[in-house]
């Protein structure tokens, strides 16, 4: 028991107050509190101990209150007093009131600054204390302002509100900004140095100084020296500017920049001016290659998605020289099993089981359709190309009966959102993966077809169905598993896509062009040219998006292809030999 | 007047010419003189509706033309319709005037709306209808003529040409959907006022534009039961069986793709225009890959290599989708899709070939 009560060594709240009822609620709260482990057990012992000591545990309260060592409790009593002068000070009192609770330091500063600057700190007049209000409705959820020490809750009506304006904002977040230079935490001293960026003061600068000559971490001290330049840039030394304007050139930092620019523009000096520029210079290179590394990312994630939406077809008009105009609702279907998939499982878990049941699903609809339609149709490609369309049509119809016409959103699990910084370069984590699962599944289906029994025996009908069959390929078989593979191929690009659009009857329709276009400007039956046509394609039509917007850009891209087929019909990589004869 | 044995020895083709001749004498009768409550009376609806079937045959027409005689599958046709639907809006669009809901005098609303301050230049001359109406011509056929050079002479055929022209009528649907391309943008051509001074919204101008079309398919028709009839029309065809063998033999075949192509999508234009004032607007939307999909799908459900069975597939399926779309919303698309699929593996030579057959049967 008394090992208990000494873990609440912090002060009691109101234990000058006499009343011991009051005094063994309060009290429970931080034992239930700080007790990690047994905390029902200790509140057992309190109920039982209610009725019988009384008195021990006022007994108790004295141990404890002699324990607590007294220069806190005198902090703590110049604190509260501090705290309540804020209610009767103007804004220049308050003001004068924040830097004296910062040179007074104490450990509940921050929390205290924080709800001042937030509007969340209030004054009980019955007992009177300043207390930080936390919720949004009618009744708060107070907790003492001076301890931290919850007080359950209490109506809105009851609390006076301690007024704040935005010049006092501006001072706490500085203040604070300059308490957390001293932190131990990296984050906090990080924190403060930008805080200091965004407003810089002669002040400032000097505690940057000391902190510089202390500081261990690399990055941190990088900062400084550079928030220092930035001091230096309104130094009243023309050199010292200059210098500061060189060592600023290539930092992208929007404060850095526009002072910078300023100095570029308007300083006295001459040298200075031209030093500005310079930098600015180097600014506007880095950006440059910034924008341009964004770009080709962009490019790369928009190929990975034309790459996932072809491959597919690269195996069933590419290999078997099937046109499927369903293969765009195959993808659909995919979106659509991974929707169904996450009204079953938590959002976390439901990529990896959508993937195969995606596969398996499409993969399916793939050999019905080869079965019972593309087998009667081999050898007249347009009507193949119309009987699929058809299959299309009633997919679509399908969907829309089943699903609704309206849009689904596929939720993106936790792993998948966010981003990922490369220093200042943010890319999307969902891209980034879906880049990685393009390649992905680009090596799963090479290595299928190359490794594989099944791969070979697809190969050997691709380049001579007779003599496949001749030797003993059972060749009506794998064109239904060709069908099913390059389907099941749609259906898991199906699950890529429903991270990245929203899943609707139309999703596929919208790919359909543009997949036929990756395939044919590759090459038909040839993978590798796939995938370097979906790249291709992608970095191109991102590359012309900042000056020809979105539509324009993928028309041009059309175009191209168009005039591009016309000048060299068989592809990017023409297949060669006997195969591209027949 | 003799006519001459190639139309002659054509039964199906005399039977449509008399079929269009007299319904552009009935159908202006039960629509103008016969009185409204009387139950052979057509209406206006009616009428409209029956001259955009006879469009969507004039449409289909030039798509058997370049698919049944030439085996060019073009995915692409809906954009020469389109385009040349875009001709006659504009200047339907430049007829409205002052009468606009801006008002102003040369400018369409949508300009006015985007705060353009002057006309661009390619809308000059629309004013005009001569002009008009040789642009309805001019431009399909000059893109068909300068797209199909470019395609027939690089050989591309086959899976291919049907991929690129699907690609350039998307192509093109983006492109109209641009507000800054200056044709309306999403909304296109609409709310047209009249044509050559007659409001279209009077009976007798729906009525003239309903015998226009039939005489447009009629006139089309004929051209194309011609073409197939000459010399030139057993080069097509020797193209579509044997594109290798015909080019031996010494024939220019680009040439005569190229040409014939664009021939097709001048009729296709002519269709085109005749159904914007009969539909009252034109937007992006009729550049859609599907659209051009469909006019393909009405040619092989007639019957691809007859010109008479692509009009009459395209009346029926247009009847059947104008009849499902309103009874049965939901069953349209299964039953297209399911046309689709039925006809390529049932009837690969369409109700034509069916008819034709069973007269082979029973002689």
């Amino acid at each position: 028991m008394p090992i208990r009560t000494g873990t609440v060594h912090s002060p009691l709240p109101q234990a000058g107050e006499g009343s011991g009822v009051r005094a063994v609620d309060s009290t429970a709260d931080p034992l239930t509190l700080s007790s990690t482990h047994g905390g029902e057990g200790s509140e057992r012992l309190f109920r039982t101990l209610e009725p019988a000591g009384l008195g021990l545990i006022l007994v108790l309260l004295a141990i404890a209150l002699l324990w607590g060592s007294p220069p806190a409790r005198a902090d703590d009593a110049e604190l509260r007093a501090v705290l309540l002068e804020l209610r009767e000070a103007d804004f220049d009192g308050k003001a004068a009131l924040i830097e004296k609770l910062v040179t007074l330091n104490p450990s509940r500063i921050t929390p205290i600054l924080k709800a001042l600057a937030d509007s969340r700190l209030y004054y009980q007049a019955d007992p009177e204390r300043m207390v930080i209000g936390r919720g949004d409705g009618a009744e708060l959820a107070i907790e003492e302002a001076a301890t931290g020490a919850a007080l359950g809750t209490l109506s809105k009506r009851d609390l006076e509100r301690i007024t704040t304006n935005n010049r006092l904002r501006r001072l706490i977040e500085e203040r604070l900004a300059r308490l957390g230079l001293a932190s131990a935490d990296p984050q906090q001293r990080r924190a403060a140095i930008e805080a200091f960026l965004r407003n810089p003061d002669p002040a400032g600068a000097e505690l940057l100084k000391a902190r510089l000559a202390v500081e261990t971490d690399l990055k941190i001290k990088e900062l400084l020296t550079l928030s220092l330049a930035l001091a230096d840039l309104s130094s009243p030394e023309a050199p010292v500017r200059a210098q500061a304007a060189e060592a600023l050139g290539g930092q992208l930092q929007p404060e850095i920049r526009g002072q910078l620019a300023r100095a570029a523009a308007a300083d006295p000096d001459p040298a200075v001016r031209e030093a500005a520029q310079r930098a600015v210079s180097r600014t506007e290179f880095r950006l440059q290659l910034l924008s341009g590394a964004e770009t080709l990312f962009f490019g790369l994630s928009l190929g990975s998605v034309l790459i996932l939406a072809a491959i597919g077809l690269a195996v069933t008009f590419g290999v078997m020289g099937v046109i499927n105009m369903a293969h765009g609702e195959l993808m659909m279907l995919g979106a659509y099993t991974t929707w169904l998939v996450q009204q079953w499982l938590p959002v976390n878990w439901s990529l990896p089981v959508a993937i195969p049941l995606a596969f398996l699903v499409a993969g399916l609809m793939g050999i019905a359709i080869e079965r019972g339609i593309i087998r009667f149709l081999y050898g007249r490609p347009l009507e193949t190309l119309l009987a699929t369309f058809g299959v299309s049509l009633i997919l679509q119809q399908a969907v829309r009966s089943v699903f609704s016409p309206l849009n689904r959103s596929v939720a993106t699990p936790d792993w998948m959102s966010g981003v990922l910084a490369f220093g200042p370069l943010e890319l999307t984590l969902n891209r980034l993966v879906i880049v990685g699962f393009c390649i992905a599944v680009f090596a799963l289906l090479w290595l299928a077809l190359q490794r594989t029994r099944l791969g070979l025996e697809v190969r050997a009908v691709a380049q001579n169905r007779a003599m496949a069959r001749a030797m003993g390929v059972r060749s009506a078989r794998v064109d239904a598993l060709t069908f099913g593979l390059g389907s099941g191929i749609a259906g898991v690009a199906g699950v890529a896509l429903s991270q990245l659009t929203n899943v609707g009857p139309n999703l596929g329709q919208s790919y359909i062009v543009d997949s036929f276009m990756v395939v044919v400007f590759g090459g038909v039956g040839n993978l590798w040219g796939t995938l370097v046509a979906g790249l291709s394609l992608g970095v191109a039509n991102k590359l012309l998006e900042p000056w020809a917007g979105a539509v324009l850009a993928k028309i041009l891209v059309l175009i191209f292809l168009i005039l591009f087929i016309q000048k060299r019909p068989r592809g990017l990589f023409p297949q060669r030999g006997r195969a591209a004869e027949v | 007047m003799r006519l001459p044995i190639w139309l002659l020895s054509d039964r199906a083709g005399l039977i449509l010419l008399a079929t269009l001749a007299i319904i552009s004498i009935v159908v202006p009768v039960l629509n103008l003189w016969v009185p409204a409550e009387h139950p052979l009376h057509l209406s206006a609806y009616t009428v409209t509706l029956l001259g955009k079937y006879l469009c969507y045959a004039l449409l289909a027409v030039a798509v058997d033309l370049v698919w049944g005689y030439m085996g060019i599958l073009s995915l692409g046709h809906a954009a020469f319709f389109a385009l040349g639907g875009y001709c006659f809006g504009m200047y339907l669009m430049r007829q409205i005037g002052a009468r606009g809901v801006y008002g102003d005098p040369v400018l369409p609303d949508f300009m006015v709306f985007l705060n353009w301050k002057e006309l661009p230049w390619y809308w000059h001359g629309f004013d005009q209808f001569g002009f008009a109406v040789l642009m309805v011509m001019i431009v399909p056929g000059l893109l068909a003529f300068v797209f199909g050079w470019f395609a027939f002479r690089s050989r591309v055929s086959g899976v291919y040409l049907s991929i690129i022209t699907q690609a350039l009528t998307y192509a093109l649907m983006l492109a109209f959907f641009r507000n800054e391309m200056g044709f309306g943008g999403n909304n296109g051509l609409t709310d047209f006022k009249d044509v050559l001074g007659f409001s279209l919204q009077a009976d007798g101008v729906r009525i003239v534009l309903f015998v226009f079309s039939a005489l447009a398919l009629a006139g089309g028709y004929v051209l194309c039961r011609w073409l197939v009839s000459t010399r030139m029309g057993r080069v097509l065809v020797a193209i579509r069986d044997s594109e290798d063998r015909a080019r031996f033999l010494g024939y220019r075949v680009e040439q005569v793709k190229a040409l014939v192509f664009a021939f097709s999508a001048i009729l296709a234009g002519v269709a085109g225009a005749l159904y914007v004032p009969q539909v009252g607007i034109i937007n992006p939307g009729e550049f859609a890959p599907i659209n051009s999909i469909e006019a393909v799908i009405w040619v092989a459900v007639g019957g691809r290599g007859t010109l008479v069975g692509a009009v009459v597939g395209a009346v029926l399926v247009n009847y059947a989708k104008t009849w499902l779309t309103g009874a049965l919303p939901e069953v349209w698309l299964f039953a297209l899709g399911g046309l689709f699929v039925a006809v390529t593996l049932l009837l690969p030579s369409g109700l034509m070939g069916l008819l034709r057959r069973r007269r082979e049967v029973a002689a």
